[in-house]
This record gives structure tokens, C-alpha cells and sequence, in this order.
């Protein structure tokens, strides 16, 4: 986005525009390759070559054995370029080609209608909501856990060891144990994916802001004890915003793994939809098109919840003076 | 406050305010902590009487316990033995009714906030009003020169700015003490001599009582009415010195006087003579 607004801004008003119209605009060619170079356009798109190029040959090879041992159990004789375009259009590939994946993402997000189940844009959105709710309980629950453990001195010893013994445990193991618990007292759907995002979710949010509560120099502290402040006030007026810059970025992490849960918690309920349930068919059936666009879907859908939250980050460090 | 008693104050110079009822009055004041390798201590049976409009400098070596003794009159400490008394009652009691304005060594300006915010804060905490806060941030922050500047946050301005504003925040509830820890110490020589000058300025228009911690024997003699002179291991007063006889009226050339430099020469030898002890 950054690099965007540089480079609009460099070839709006180029400084050699000033010194001769036909001689700028020799300067204007010679410096377009130039200018992807010194932006950040170049790099991220030999990048994006390299690993496109490195993901292909890739595919090439892991999927060659398969396609050859077809075309031999048929009885045809092909060349090895017929095998390797062969290898890029398999139904079933050991690796999906990138192109199929495209394929697949454009066939089940833009040509088929929302409401439809083969709709990934359907699926997302039941991991999404999850995610939200998850990720709002989880958030919260963290911060509240952080301003107990900062404002009541015992707790930090007492709540401290279950706050990080919870992280140990692997999330593969627990996911089924909430689904069925709450399960067996009729909470079903939306809401034990959310449980589950929310375990995964408070503990960066609990952690970062610890840390920024507790960021205040001895100065900024003893300003409020000289006059007096409350707890309260020293909290609002001081610990609060002080720790905002770790919140933002606790909860950065937070949303991705919140996202992560709610995929985790599709997985053992044999949900009929979301990510997860996208995943799980996908494999049942070894279609692994199918499970890479839905990879890419809540990669995708991370890269915008993250997106957004850098966005809210923005806008609140303009209206803290927060020099850019 | 002190607006009845500053004329006395001027004409008559310090020994008619010490003769007022004393602002500070220490007596035996004494603060052990211990450390690993044995107690330390910091403050070690104290006497002091500091009077109504005084500027009184601490000065000494690191250690001497001047930055203490100015914590422990802000409350900021708790001493271990001896009395002390802000205002006639104790240093708790004075800071819950916001008898004193501190400044610290950095300014301490919360980043997030605009200068007039910073300004302003104390009075939030306070509770008055928007309305009273505006316009007592306007006062102070013209007090301090730094009219223009309201809408900047603190990294928008310099070093001497900071430390200027969060002199204003310190004079905007207007606190009958004025407690300044080495205020001017990260600050260089120019911008230092500048910023005294203007805080002679400002003292002469508000006439609080000043106690100020500082490392520099010009600034010390420059700005004060009264130096106290300290020394480490156990931290204790040394010396007393009177600077009454350089007037109030006091341009930065004041400093190649004669008696500006006797002052000085008294006070480093007071500085040598306490650092004897521990060679």
C-alpha cells in the first residue's frame, strides 16, 4: 500500500521533470526499471517468481511417478513433455499446480452463488463468524486477566503457572473434549468453535498486555502518586494508553490463531461447513485442489483480519502523536 | 499565595524569610535501606528549615542523598528515622492535598498526549473542568514561552521545551512548593543558562518556594537563595550557604562577580571537604 502511494508520488512529480521536458522523459524510461527496484515492487516480485517457480517444479516432480504409472496401466506411450503438462492438469494431484488452485479459488468464490454449500465464501463466512466471536471473548478475557494480574500483586504467582500450563497443551487434543462436553449440554454450532478460538486467543492478549500495563517508567508512575491519582486514574490516564502499542500487537497474533481454532474446531465435530469441514471432505475424497483453496481461503482471510487490525492500529496512533 | 509577601521578600532578601514560619522543617532526619553488602545510609540525621518563597539548591556528589531528601519530602520515600514536616503537616498528608508541584530529571511528558494535554493532566485528576483547564493550560504554557506550541506532541519539540512544559504542568494547579530534581541536568550549557534565567524569571512572578537538586555549582549559586551543600557516605548537609547578598535582580553576567565566585569557591570547597572522607 506504502509502496503504492511512493511510487505515485515519485512519478507524479519527478525532480528532472524541471530541468527539460525531452530529456525527462528519457530520464522517465530509463528509470521505471530502476524505480521497481528501489520500491519494494521488485523484491516482493522476484519473490513471488521464486517461490511460483520453486512450487511448479515441485508439482512436476511429485506428481510425474503418478501420471506415469497411468499413462502405463492405459498402454500409451508419451513423450516427457506430454507427461509434464499432464502432470499440471491432474484431477487428483499428489501437489496441486498453483494455476489449478486459482482455478478452483475463482470457480468456488466468484462462480458460484453465496448461498451455495459449494460456495467458499460460504464456508468462510461460518469460520469467520467464529473466528469474530472467538476472538472478541478470547480478547477480552485476556485483557481482563492482565489488568488483575498487574493490579493484584498474589495473582500474578497463583494465575500465572494455569495461564501458560493451558498454552502446553496441544489444541488437537482439547478441541474434541470442548466440542463433546458442550455438546452433551446442548451447546452446539457456532459456539464451542468460538471456546475454542478464545482458549487459543487470550493468552498472547493476557501476555502483551501485561507487558504494556506494566510499561510506564518509574517517572511517568511517580508523576501520578505526586498527585495524588487514584488506581483507577493511573490506570486510565497512564497504564491504558501505554499499553495500547502491545495490544495491537498481542492482538494481531491473536486473530490469526483465533482463526486457526476455529479451523481446528471444524475438525472433530464433522462439521457440514467452514474451512475445517472444506479441509476434512477434501481429504476424505483426496481432493487436494480442493483442500488448497481452502488453505489459501483462510490464509487469505487472516491477511485481511490482520489487515484491518493494522488499519485500527493507524487510525489510534494518529490521534496519539505516534510519529510516523 | 505568597503575592502579599513577596515586596518583604524582595526588599529585605532572605533573612527576613527565614524569620516567616518554615515551609519544610526537618530535624533528625535520617533514611537507612539495606543493600546486599550491608546497610546503606542514605540519609543520616538531617536538619533543615526552609522558609515561605526560598530557592534553596541541593548539591553534591552522587549519593549524597540531595535527590532522596527531595523524594522524601515529595513522599516519594519513606524515611526511617527523624521528623519532617511539609507545610506543618506530613509529607503524605501534603502530597494528598497537593501542596507541591515535582519535576523530575526527564520531563516525563506522556507521548500520547498533546503539550496542552500534558498540561492539563494533573487538572484532569484534579477534576476541573474543561473549561477551567483550557484556560489555566493557556496561562502556564505563556508563562513558559511555549504559547504557539499547545497542539505539538512532546518528540515534535526540544529537550528545554519538554522540560519547560512540564514545568508548566507543575505550575498549573498551583502548588505553594515547587520540588525539581536536576531539572536542567540532560540539557546543554546554553539551553541550561537560558532555561535559569527564565526560571529566576518565573520565580520572581509567582514566588513559590523552590527546593531544586542540582550537579552545577553556577547553577546553584546562580539561581539560589540558599545552598545546601551535601555529602555521600552517610548522605548528610555539610554546609548552609547564605547567596542573599547577590540581590534578586540577577542578569547571567552576575557570574564573573566577585561575589558570585566567593560563593562558588565556598561551596566547591564544602564539595572537597566532604569528599575527604572517603579517599
Amino acid at each position: 500500500m506504502t509502496t503504492d502511494a511512493e511510487t505515485l508520488r515519485i512519478g507524479s512529480a519527478p525532480p528532472q521533470a524541471a530541468t527539460g521536458r525531452a530529456m525527462g522523459l528519457a530520464k522517465q524510461r530509463v528509470s521505471l526499471a530502476h524505480r521497481l527496484w528501489s520500491g519494494n515492487t521488485g523484491p516482493v516480485l522476484v519473490v513471488v517468481l521464486a517461490i511460483l517457480a520453486l512450487w511448479y517444479g515441485a508439482a512436476a516432480w511429485m506428481n510425474w511417478q503418478g501420471v506415469a504409472d497411468a499413462l502405463q496401466r492405459a498402454g500409451e506411450q508419451r513423450t516427457a513433455m506430454e507427461i509434464l503438462a499432464a502432470t499440471m492438469e491432474q484431477e487428483r494431484p499428489v501437489l496441486p499446480a498453483p494455476h489449478q488452485i486459482a482455478v478452483e479459488l475463482k470457480k468456488t468464490v466468484i462462480d458460484t452463488p453465496i448461498t451455495s454449500r459449494r460456495s467458499l465464501v460460504n464456508h468462510a463466512w461460518v469460520t469467520l463468524s467464529s473466528t469474530l466471536l472467538g476472538f472478541a471473548m478470547g480478547a477480552l478475557l485476556g485483557v481482563v486477566l492482565a489488568v488483575l494480574i498487574v493490579h493484584v500483586r498474589t495473582l500474578e504467582r497463583s494465575l500465572m503457572p494455569w495461564i501458560i500450563s493451558s498454552q502446553t497443551i496441544p489444541i488437537l487434543a482439547i478441541a474434541p473434549i470442548i466440542i463433546v462436553v458442550l455438546g452433551s449440554i446442548g451447546i452446539t454450532g457456532l459456539f464451542p468453535k468460538a471456546i475454542i478460538s478464545a482458549y487459543l486467543c487470550f493468552f498472547p492478549v493476557t501476555i502483551g498486555m501485561v507487558k504494556g500495563l506494566t510499561s510506564p517508567d518509574m517517572m511517568q508512575r511517580d508523576l501520578m502518586r505526586t498527585y495524588s491519582a487514584s488506581q483507577g486514574q493511573t490506570f486510565w490516564k497512564l497504564r491504558l494508553p501505554a499499553s495500547l502499542p502491545f495490544l495491537f500487537a498481542s492482538l494481531k497474533v491473536a486473530i490469526a490463531i483465533s482463526l486457526v481454532g476455529a479451523i481446528v474446531g471444524e475438525l472433530p465435530t464433522g462439521a457440514q461447513s467452514g474451512l475445517g469441514a472444506r479441509l476434512l471432505a477434501g481429504s476424505y475424497y483426496g481432493q487436494t485442489i480442493q483442500i488448497w483453496a481452502a488453505l489459501f481461503g483462510a490464509a487469505i482471510l487472516a491477511s485481511i483480519l490482520v489487515a484491518v487490525l493494522g488499519l485500527a492500529e493507524r487510525a489510534i496512533n494518529r490521534r496519539m502523536g505516534v510519529r510516523a | 499565595m505568597g503575592a502579599s509577601l513577596a515586596p518583604a521578600a524582595v526588599t529585605s532578601g532572605v533573612t527576613a524569610a527565614s524569620a516567616r514560619s518554615a515551609v519544610i522543617d526537618i530535624r533528625g532526619l535520617s533514611l537507612t535501606y539495606e543493600a546486599a553488602d550491608g546497610p546503606v545510609y542514605a540519609l543520616s540525621n538531617v536538619d533543615l528549615q526552609v522558609a515561605e518563597g526560598e530557592f534553596v539548591s541541593f548539591i553534591g556528589p552522587s549519593g549524597c542523598g540531595k535527590t532522596t531528601l527531595l523524594r522524601v519530602i515529595a513522599d516519594l520515600e519513606q524515611p526511617t528515622g527523624g521528623h519532617i514536616s511539609v507545610n506543618g503537616v506530613s509529607p503524605s498528608e501534603a502530597r494528598l492535598r497537593r501542596e507541591y508541584g515535582f519535576i523530575f530529571q526527564a520531563p516525563a511528558l506522556y507521548p500520547w498526549r498533546t503539550i496542552e494535554r500534558n498540561v492539563e493532566l494533573p487538572l484532569e485528576i484534579f477534576g476541573l473542568s474543561k473549561a477551567e483547564r483550557r484556560e489555566r493550560s493557556q496561562r502556564q504554557l505563556e508563562l513558559v514561552n511555549l504559547k504557539g506550541f499547545e497542539k505539538k506532541f512532546p518528540w515534535q519539540l526540544s529537550g528545554g521545551m519538554q522540560q519547560r512544559a512540564s514545568i508548566a504542568r507543575a505550575l498549573s494547579f498551583d502548588p505553594k512548593l515547587l520540588l525539581m530534581d536536576e531539572p536542567f541536568g540532560a540539557l546543554d550549557e546554553i539551553v541550561r543558562d537560558h532555561l535559569n534565567e527564565q526560571l529566576l524569571q518565573l520565580w520572581a512572578k509567582t514566588r513559590k518556594t523552590v527546593l531544586f537538586v542540582t550537579h552545577s555549582i553556577p547553577e546553584a549559586v546562580f539561581l539560589s537563595t540558599k545552598i545546601v551543600v551535601m555529602s555521600p557516605r552517610p548522605g548528610r548537609i555539610i554546609d548552609v550557604i547564605d547567596c542573599a547578598s547577590l540581590g534578586l535582580q540577577r542578569p547571567l553576567e552576575i557570574r564573573e562577580t566577585p561575589e558570585f565566585l566567593k560563593i562558588a569557591h565556598r561551596v566547591r570547597e564544602g564539595l572537597r571537604a566532604g569528599h575527604s572522607y572517603d579517599d
